[in-house]
């Protein structure tokens, strides 16, 4: 079961400049734990002291805010494209 | 890094307090908290004199220490200080004692509050370099980037959602800038945004170019305080989308005060939204700290974010300054377009129907109080948002070149006054 991340700028340093990586986990929070694995110290930059996502960062399965699907929880599936995206000012 | 940074000192987290160089970056490499512009304000404190600003042309450029350039701006130099109008019959008609409009629909050059932000995102990007500048909007910004851009030189690429109003597509289009229109909402094309942003050199206006950006908004309240009288007013009430401008009113009321150009009395922020995305005002009003996220359904598309990245700033603020949050539905943002102008002449865009319709319940719910003066802060023009009040203020009433028929229209106008 392949998902794709689409890694952002300021998180590349830590994955050797990678901009695609390709995790094997169920949901959003093995997949978090799986870049963990791979590239220590990615998850305290994406999650706060108590384990949830930080309030200025956005994740998307397939195009979709996971605050509108199971947040962490959110079940991948074979394909499933995922993007980690800072806030951005509005327009 | 450029040598001269005028009184700009550093950007840094507003999360952690990380500092990074004033580059075009807008998130910190630790824990993707906005980055904000720290100031020398001892430095500013010597030149920054009322007397100074007042010599200076009226323009927002009067308070340029306090804006993000290092060399003073090369784009939009005339934008800014636009009217501050004393609101008597629509203070009458909303039942408070004193109430002021200022007026950024009649902003130079694109009617809107955003050639504020676009004059100093596009000053700074060039001096950082840039020759293609960029946007994702909900208009009124794309119309700004495109104009500012085409009098700048500077290649434009703008990103909006594909169904705005036609109004705000065409006033993008017609100053040659490339127009993409996204089939999605504007959350969506934030999102393509962030992540076009990340792969090429461009200067996005409100990606990487954010934290210089968002602080051209401070000037709207220095401008307020200056028409006051040198006076923080006791309430504002500002329209969210982000949620941004909101945060920088509140930050220029404290920057003035701070440098004691007016001294410092209470002062209350309130925040405006559309009920049909008011992700900002349902969390001010259940008492939380944070927002969710919403699908965005209003006629006030300049205000459709369901995703507010300022949200959480928004409701700190508002707590702060004991301000309040309020949402109105798509029939009170028509009514409250049509009051503003049947009452002082000014033809708000969908936004300023909102903060006019939000003033009034925080008006007749006394959380801002009949004794008390409020300033209402319009910030786009009833021209471009035709298609939200077309077919809901009436038609003409056509005649033959007549005398007879022009008087039989008003003997009827006479009597359904007399029925009415």
């Amino acid at each position: 079961m392949a998902a794709k991340i689409r890694i952002p700028t300021p998180l590349r340093k830590l994955t050797n400049d990678e901009e695609l990586v390709e995790v094997d986990s169920a949901t959003i929070a093995e997949a978090i734990n799986e870049l963990q694995t791979r590239f220590p110290g990615i998850k305290e930059r994406l999650l706060d002291d108590s384990g949830a996502i930080r309030r200025f960062v956005n994740v998307y399965v397939n195009e979709e805010d996971i605050r509108f699907l199971q947040n962490q929880d959110t079940a991948l599936k074979d394909g499933d494209e995922i993007s980690i995206i800072p806030a951005i000012a509005g327009g | 890094m450029q040598n001269n940074a005028g009184f700009m000192k550093a950007l840094k987290c507003r999360e952690c307090g990380r500092e990074y160089p004033l580059t075009a970056t807008h998130v910190c490499e630790f824990d993707f908290g906005p980055l904000e512009v720290v100031y020398d304000y001892a430095l500013i404190k010597k030149s920054l004199t009322r007397a100074a600003i007042e010599s200076r042309p009226n323009t927002m450029w009067r308070y340029r220490e306090l804006l993000p350039v290092a060399d003073g701006p090369s784009v939009g130099t005339q934008v800014g200080f636009t009217p501050l109008i004393k609101a008597d019959r629509l203070a009458k008609a909303l039942g408070i004692r004193e109430l002021w409009i200022k007026n950024d629909a009649v902003n130079y050059p694109t009617l809107s509050f955003k050639d504020r932000v676009v004059s100093v995102a596009l000053s700074r990007a060039k001096e950082l370099g840039f020759t293609t500048v960029a946007c994702a909007s909900t208009g009124n910004l794309a119309n700004s980037v495109a104009a500012n851009a085409a009098s700048a030189g500077l290649k434009a690429y703008v990103f909006i959602p594909s169904d705005l109003e036609h109004g705000k597509i065409v006033n993008s289009l017609i100053y040659g800038a490339q127009v993409i229109g996204i089939k999605g909402h504007y959350d969506e094309v934030n999102r393509l945004c962030a992540e076009i942003a990340g792969k090429y050199g461009w200067a996005f206006v409100n990606v990487n170019m954010r934290p210089y950006y968002a602080e051209g908004s401070k000037s709207m309240g220095f401008e307020i305080i200056e028409q006051l009288g040198w006076k923080v007013p006791q309430h504002t009430v500002v329209p969210m989308a982000s949620g941004s401008l909101l945060t920088k009113i509140h930050k220029s009321y404290q920057e003035i005060t701070k440098l004691g150009l007016a001294s410092e009395t209470p002062w209350h922020v309130h925040g405006a939204q559309a009920t049909g995305c008011n992700p900002i005002s349902h969390a001010q009003k259940a008492g939380l700290d944070f927002f969710k996220p919403v699908k965005p359904n209003t006629i006030a598309k300049s205000l459709a974010i369901g995703t507010p990245a300022d949200g959480f700033y928004s409701l700190k603020v508002m707590k702060e300054t004991h301000g309040h949050a309020e949402d109105v539905t798509d029939d009170e943002i028509r009514e409250g377009i049509k009051m503003l102008a049947e009452c002082e002449g000014i033809f708000a865009e969908t936004a300023g129907g909102v903060t006019v319709g939000v003033a009034k319940k925080l008006i007749a719910s006394g959380k801002i109080q009949a004794k008390d003066s409020a300033v209402l802060c319009v910030t786009g023009n009833g021209l471009k948002t035709l298609d939200a009040v077309t077919g809901h203020c009436g038609q003409p009433c056509e005649i033959k070149p007549s005398l007879r028929e022009f008087e039989a229209l008003l003997a009827a106008e006479k009597q359904s006054l007399v029925n009415a």
